[in-house]
Order: structure tokens, then C-alpha cells, then sequence
């Protein structure tokens, strides 16, 4: 039996963009950061443009505690949706412009505990985070997150979150 | 608050750009405790469906008026930065509520200084969200 012919690779990547865009555009906080997310293949990079009110510590200057935490606890969020819908993306059972329009796109997961680790002082520039789903069951996730500016060796926080899953029922 | 402390706590915040653009302030400041609040604002929302303030913004806060209870401390070490801070979320914020925060630094060591803080909106019997952290300390 022939395989099927592969789809076109702009209607793939168009598809994976829209459930990404769909995932961390709808959430304001989000927003307000500025946080951005790069995409290859699915491997997700956030990446946190520096803006002077992210600033924690004027004198170093430093990022703030705070916008670091966040930036962490959001790349971990995003990430761990991402894993849990990328096979409905794949398949197309995931259509992301049709779920914002109705107003149904699935909820996002719930912190339940966050630990951040301060490495070393946020500079006043751009950074960067990965997330990494350590255990991903149907009501809980472990994720575990590391962030990074000039060099990706030497991150500059790390964090290890907890998760309550939405239900997915219906 | 006393005015002097109403004065450094003031300068505290004005200091800090990123507490000033989340609006936070505080209600009372000295010997190691702090409380702070943070309007609710939808910029900080993280839940779109339910207008639930976002876990980034809450960690802000507290981390924010943890490092305030530090630097109050009697052996006030100038200046601090987090080492740690593990945040547990108890409940979903009520949204449009403000948040408060209440810090309170238990212990100090020449380098170390130990802090508990508590997140709620206005029903304050329950807990939004509560930490626990390590902040440096300048050794004298």
C-alpha cells in the first residue's frame, strides 16, 4: 500500500504557528511581558526581549526576581500544553482558529508549586528559557525549566513546577 | 506606618521599576515584616477564560515583599537578592480583588536570611498563594 504523499510543509508549519500563537497571544499577562515564543520543529524557546521595566535592582542593574519567576513559570505553562496537544496538532484535530473564535480553547494548566533557583543575576538583556516535561500524567505534570542570556551553559535560573492538568473530557 | 518608614518604603518601591509597573505599595514595613499590595489590573491576567491574575504576578509580589521584610530587618544588610523562593497556589484569585502580602523574615544568618510570605485578596482567612525563600544577606 503507498504512503500517503506528506502535506506540503507550509500547511504543516502554518498549522503548528497558529496553535502556538493561539496558546500564548490569548493570555494578557503574557502580553505584558512580552514574552515571545520561537518554534523549531517542537522544540519551544521563549524569549524574554529586556524592556527597562523589568527591572528588579537599578543600581546593578539587575531583572527582578519577580519578572524572572514569571518568565519561568510561563515558559513551563506553554511548554507543557504545548506536549499535551501536539499530537492533536499534528493530526488536525486542533484547529486553533476555530477554538479562539468559539471561545473553547483548552484551559491551561494550573500551578500548584513553583520553586525558582537564582543562579546568578538577570542581566539587562534579552533571555531565554526551555521547558522540560520530566512526568506528564492525566491530572498532574512535573516540568522543569532553566533559563539563560549570553551563554546557553550558563543559565542564570532554573525552576521545577508542579502542575494540576485541565480536564479534557467532552 | 511610622513616617520615616512611610518615606523608605515609598523610595523602596519608586526604585523598583518593575514594582512600580504593577502598581504595588505598601501598607505597613519595619523589624523584619512587610505587607504590600497590588491592585488588580487586567494586564496581569493569565487565565483569559476566568480574568484570574497570573501565577507570574503573584510571585512578583510576594517575592518582592519578602525582599522589603529582609532589608527592614534590624541588621538591615543594605541590600538583598533572592536565592531561592518556592511559591505553593493554594486557591484561584478573585478577580477585580486586590492582593495582599504579608512577609515576615524568621531568621537570619551572616550570609542568609530566611523568609515566609502569604498572598490573599479579600478574603484574607484564605490563602491565594503562600512562600518560602532564601535571600542573601551582606555579611557585616
Amino acid at each position: 500500500m503507498a504512503r500517503p504523499r506528506p502535506e506540503p510543509v507550509q500547511v504543516v508549519k502554518q498549522r503548528r504557528d497558529a496553535a502556538l500563537s493561539a496558546l500564548a497571544h490569548n493570555v494578557p499577562f503574557i502580553q505584558f511581558l512580552g514574552i515571545e515564543f520561537d518554534r523549531r520543529g517542537d522544540e519551544l524557546t521563549a524569549v524574554l526581549p529586556f524592556d527597562d521595566k523589568l527591572i528588579g535592582n537599578p543600581l546593578l542593574p539587575a531583572i527582578h526576581g519577580g519578572v524572572t519567576a514569571a518568565f519561568l513559570e510561563v515558559t513551563a505553562i506553554i511548554g507543557l500544553s504545548w506536549t499535551m496537544l501536539w499530537d492533536e496538532i499534528e493530526s488536525g484535530a486542533f484547529d486553533a482558529a476555530k477554538l479562539v473564535e468559539e471561545g473553547k480553547m483548552p484551559r491551561l494548566p494550573k500551578t500548584i508549586g513553583f520553586t525558582v533557583d537564582y543562579l546568578r543575576s538577570g542581566l539587562p538583556r534579552d533571555a531565554y528559557a526551555r521547558a522540560v516535561v520530566n512526568r506528564s500524567g492525566r491530572r498532574y505534570a512535573s516540568v522543569h525549566v532553566e533559563a539563560w542570556q549570553d551563554n546557553r551553559d550558563r543559565a542564570f535560573a532554573q525552576a521545577t513546577g508542579h502542575f494540576l492538568m485541565p480536564r479534557r473530557d467532552g | 506606618m511610622k513616617p520615616e518608614k512611610t518615606e523608605m518604603a515609598r523610595r523602596f518601591t519608586e526604585a523598583i521599576p518593575y514594582a512600580k509597573a504593577l502598581g504595588m505599595t505598601f501598607t505597613a514595613i519595619g523589624d523584619g515584616v512587610a505587607a504590600m499590595q497590588m491592585p488588580f489590573d487586567e494586564r496581569f491576567i493569565g487565565d483569559p477564560q476566568t480574568g484570574v491574575i497570573h501565577g507570574g504576578a503573584v510571585s512578583a509580589l510576594l517575592d518582592t515583599c519578602s525582599g522589603a521584610a529582609v532589608i527592614s530587618h534590624p541588621s538591615n544588610p543594605g541590600a538583598t537578592a533572592t536565592i531561592d523562593l518556592r511559591i505553593d497556589y493554594m486557591r484561584a484569585a478573585t478577580p477585580g480583588q486586590a492582593l495582599r502580602a504579608r512577609a515576615e523574615c524568621y531568621h537570619i544568618t551572616r550570609s542568609v536570611a530566611f523568609v515566609r510570605a502569604t498572598a490573599t485578596d479579600d478574603d484574607d482567612e484564605n490563602p491565594v498563594a503562600t512562600a518560602s525563600g532564601a535571600f542573601t544577606m551582606d555579611g557585616k
